[in-house]
């Protein structure tokens, strides 16, 4: 079980990669990903809450009676959840808009609680902010990997982040003829886009 | 029993703390988020209804005392004259409050434009109050004097097919805005005349 900070760190980008693997926190990964950049930034929003969550409950490990732990993981994550609704309106605030109702969404996504639960309040501080970090990017990869298929296959953009001014990222990637596949972006076709993706990761991994 | 007061203590203080730093936090970043709001859910709205004003309507605002709360103005210029101010007013729709801007020629007291700003009504149904650029044109020109009423209800507005309910609920928002336009309509005057100076 002896395990360095970097296996701690890694496992969460392949090996225990949450949506695909665990199959976990699926709310936002079927519901966000239209295009890559709101992929990113809910996968960002939650990393932020699950390393800092992670790292309190890490610290509080031997503080908090085992009797309340859950009530107690709760109170810690919604804090964050509220402090990164704040941030988000204050500093990028077209996003906070896009991802809507999805960000106070956080504090219910069982993997943040899952990660306090089975790890951080067992495990040393560093050990969880590695745990934390790796499965909050892990998580941005997935929802932007779906969020790039379903916005290229159903609106013909790739769209990496928005700024008041401009939009950095491609627009009408396989050209101007191609006709979008308006289902993809719909809420149908996250269920077959992560449906083909799970059935990839599993042939991948099965041998 | 030293258990349960443990129990106690550990969540008490973990509350304690938590409800701090977010009320720490709210206040830190109450005024940039206003400024957010402004630059990108109102200050459209606002811009749309002052189509042509010489003067950046967002800059120009200022905050009345209507009884206990605070409302804020937005004033717009034509022709180099202040003569034109947006408010904000809220009506219960299908979906929860719906906020209108509502644009008023105070010389004439007429509706220089209406605009939604927020609103949760169903996509595609209540939503096209916000979208459908007939719907609040029928509010132009009109007197911000009388009472807004959707045509079944007797009134002169046309509602939405499909959303009486919210067609209604920016009738009461319009009306809301012309009740506190009349209260305070003095000190409107009163304010309007620092911004010709």
């Amino acid at each position: 079980m002896a395990k360095t900070f970097t296996q701690e760190f890694t496992k969460g980008l392949w090996e225990e990669i949450a949506p695909f693997r665990l199959v976990l926190g699926l709310c936002p990964v079927l519901g966000v990903t239209t295009t890559v950049e709101n992929g990113i930034g809910m996968g960002l929003a939650t990393t932020f809450v699950l390393v800092f969550s992670n790292l309190l409950v890490a610290s509080l490990r031997n503080i908090i009676p085992s009797k309340v732990r859950i009530a107690c993981y709760i109170i810690i994550i919604a804090t964050f959840v509220v402090v990164t609704e704040l941030l988000m309106q204050a500093f990028t605030y077209p996003l906070f808009l896009k991802l809507g109702v999805f960000i106070p969404l956080i504090v219910v996504n069982c993997i943040v609680l899952g990660r306090a639960e089975a790890f951080a309040s067992k495990n040393s501080i560093s050990f969880s902010i590695a745990d934390g970090l790796g499965i909050g990017i892990g998580f941005t990869l997935s929802l932007a990997a779906l969020g790039a298929v379903r916005e290229l296959l159903g609106a013909n953009n790739l769209t990496l982040w928005t700024t008041p001014t401009s939009v950095i990222g491609l627009q009408e990637v396989f050209g101007a003829s191609f006709e979008p596949f308006a289902f993809m972006v719909q809420a149908p076709g996250a269920f077959v886009c992560l449906g083909l993706m799970l059935c990839g990761m599993n042939l991948l991994g099965s041998k | 029993m030293r258990e349960l007061v443990t129990m106690v203590v550990v969540l008490t203080v973990l509350s304690a703390f938590s409800g701090g730093l977010l009320s720490g936090l709210r206040d830190a970043t109450a005024a940039r988020i206003e400024v957010q709001q402004l630059k990108f859910v109102k200050g459209p709205a606002i811009k749309a209804i002052l189509t042509g004003a010489t003067n950046d309507p967002i800059t120009d605002r200022f905050a009345l005392k209507d009884g206990d709360i605070e409302r804020k103005f937005f004033v717009g210029k034509f022709d180099d004259k202040a003569n034109t101010v947006v408010l904000e007013s809220f009506g219960k729709g299908y979906g929860g409050d719906i906020g209108l801007m509502v644009g008023v020629n105070i010389e004439e007291d007429k509706i220089v434009g209406v605009s939604v700003t927020t609103h949760s009504e169903t996509p595609g149904l209540g939503a096209t109050a916000k979208d459908d650029p007939g719907f609040a044109a029928q509010f132009k020109g009109l007197s911000l004097n009388e009472t807004f009423k959707v045509t079944n209800d007797g009134g002169k507005v046309n509602a939405l097919s499909g959303a009486t309910i919210t067609s209604r609920a920016v009738c009461v928002a319009a009306t809301g805005a012309g009740s506190v336009y009349q209260k305070l309509k003095p000190q409107l005057v009163e304010k309007l005349k620092e911004f010709n100076q």
